[in-house]
């Protein structure tokens, strides 16, 4: 690394910067990175054309029609002197995810049991005891990456992703925890579904949760997790 | 596009592998990790548009490989630009890069490639679809966009809805270097990104003075190149945003260049980002294809990139 205090402004092509504000993930960076995603909506108006946050970065994407490259980091250079952090406990909305935890829509919950040296039922106590920040988004549409999970659930990813994980299931690896909004391949270990619609192109906002959510996975039985809406569907290994 | 005007323009005899609907891009959802999308080749996309009468970000079709029949369901005006797919109407060569009159009942045919990968096929008054989150770009991976609003490509029987309008506006004259010769040896212009120093100097160099062929894993996600093994300093990094045209190199020393449908955010250390116009001609080669990089400042690739878009203003 070329080391130069951070924040630092970094090239990211002809219409970006990318902002490092951090060297390590932590909850508190998000106070830093939510006021700094607000701050250059307001300095960037109509040339931004996307943010992307995540971890310790922001990524800023501006028009080069209208802002040369030089002059978009000059606007970050002006409004990272003045910037602030959000008050703890702002921003970001509270979601609750309904789950059902099973080995039938969850078959990695014996693994990660074995793995934490703990019983199926504190695995899901574990994971549901949590409240966790929505880092970043990103591998598909509303896919939101979220931590910080308990140490003791720290599980390897799947050695072998599978092609196909079913829309909604509940998944971790390393420190995070994430659900999945759509069936795509994915090489977490899956512990539950939830019935929560994660994303919608329909819904304004398009996403259930954003860079800066609290979320908290709350257990159902399978009767609601049904009545909800819920796929019971068992995972199948050979799809 | 709900109270527009439209008709069905042409009709899908045969989809060949991959045939998209492309307007500029979806913006604006990348946060929620929802990708770019919008034409590989900016550059022939806008030229196809240009040449039918349309304005900037006009939905046209994208023709990946050819292999693409279409009857045409009423007279139109069309244009192709970009990859040279052995298009013919009715059997005989179609003019690429020129506006061309099309009339009910002709059969418009794209064959395979002979010079470049990817044609596109702007219709006067713009094919009409449905925007999803802002766009009608076409990301197959995500479900999202395209002449359904689901992200998929043209399939057989598929019918496309048109906004016919006659230009009012000349032919455009296309000056020979706007048209690429997709099959010459190309330098791709990079940004070096902040990563470049942590690179070993005997990668940097190779890295700039190698010769890279375009390796059979490239899609819209991605052109990976092949040639000697570069090595960094960093093994892989916190995930974050990534640009059109990042070029990654994941630890085994090959380096990506990420294309419109890439991953809104990612791990490993960048050698920078080709510019836009760069990334539009890597989308044209074919495996095995040898290209160039060179380092290029952000003033002399913001000149070329802003002088290619006045002509579209």
């Amino acid at each position: 690394m070329v080391e130069s205090k951070l924040p630092r402004i970094e090239s990211a092509g002809l219409d970006g910067w990318l902002v490092r504000v951090f060297e390590r993930i932590d909850e508190r960076n998000l106070l830093w990175l939510t006021a700094l995603s607000r701050r250059c909506e307001a300095a960037f108006g109509r040339a931004l054309v996307d943010l992307v946050p995540s971890y310790t970065t922001l990524l800023v994407v501006f028009d080069p029609l209208q802002l040369s490259p030089s002059q978009a980091r000059h606007r970050l250079v002006e409004l990272l002197q003045e910037l602030t952090p959000d008050e703890e406990g702002d921003g970001g909305q509270v979601s609750d995810l309904p789950t059902w935890y099973d080995t039938c829509v969850g078959p990695d919950l014996p693994r990660v049991a074995d793995h934490a040296g703990l019983s199926i039922d504190q695995v899901i106590e574990c994971h549901a005891g949590t409240t966790y920040r929505v880092f970043a988004l990103g591998f598909a549409p509303g896919f939101a990456f979220m931590g910080l999970l308990d140490e003791r659930l720290e599980v390897p990813r799947l050695e072998t992703p599978r092609q196909r994980v079913p829309m909604n299931s509940v998944a971790i690896a390393g420190r995070q925890t994430a659900a999945y909004p759509a069936v795509t391949p994915g090489g977490w270990n899956l512990l539950g579904r939830t019935t929560a619609r994660l994303f919608d192109r329909h819904r304004d906002g398009f996403s259930l949760l954003q860079v800066g959510d609290r979320v908290r996975f709350v257990p159902v039985d399978e009767e609601t997790f049904e009545s909800q809406g819920g796929d019971v569907t068992p995972m199948r290994e050979d799809a | 596009m709900g109270n527009e005007y439209t008709v069905i323009g042409l009709h899908v005899i045969r989809s060949g592998p991959l045939a998209l609907l492309q307007d500029a891009g979806r913006f604006g959802v990348r946060r929620l990790g929802v990708t770019q999308g919008g034409p590989a080749d900016v550059h022939a996309w806008a030229w196809a548009n240009h040449l039918a009468g349309n304005p900037w970000g006009t939905a046209a079709l994208e023709i990946t490989f050819g292999g693409l029949s279409l009857a045409v369901s009423r007279d139109l005006t069309l244009a192709v630009a970009g990859a040279d797919l052995g298009a013919t109407l009715d059997g005989e060569p179609l003019p690429l890069w020129q506006r061309v009159r099309v009339r009910e009942g002709q059969r418009l045919t794209f064959d395979t490639p002979r010079c470049g990968l990817r044609a596109y096929l702007a219709v006067a008054g713009g094919f009409a679809a449905e925007p999803v989150l802002g766009s009608c770009a076409c990301v197959v991976r995500e479900g999202i966009g395209g002449h359904d609003g689901h992200g998929h490509r043209l399939a057989e029987g598929d019918d496309l809805r048109v906004s016919p309008r006659t230009p009012d506006v000349p032919a455009p004259h296309v000056p020979d270097e706007a048209r690429p010769d997709y099959a010459a040896v190309s330098r791709l212009a990079l940004l070096p990104g902040a990563q470049i120093a942590d690179f070993h100097a005997a990668s940097l160099h190779a890295a700039f003075n190698a010769e890279w062929r375009v390796d059979d894993r490239a899609d819209r996600m991605g052109v990976r190149l092949r040639g000697p093994t570069l090595r960094c300093r960093i093994d892989t990094m916190i995930s974050e945003g990534l640009g059109l045209g990042a070029v990654q190199v994941p630890p085994d020393g090959q380096p990506i260049a990420l294309l419109n449908d890439r991953q809104t955010i990612g791990g490993y250390p960048r050698l920078g980002a080709l510019t836009p116009l760069a990334a539009a001609r890597l989308a044209q080669y074919v495996p095995g294809q040898t290209v160039h990089l060179v380092a290029r400042s952000a003033e002399r690739a913001l000149s070329d990139y802003r002088r290619f878009r006045r002509r579209f203003s």
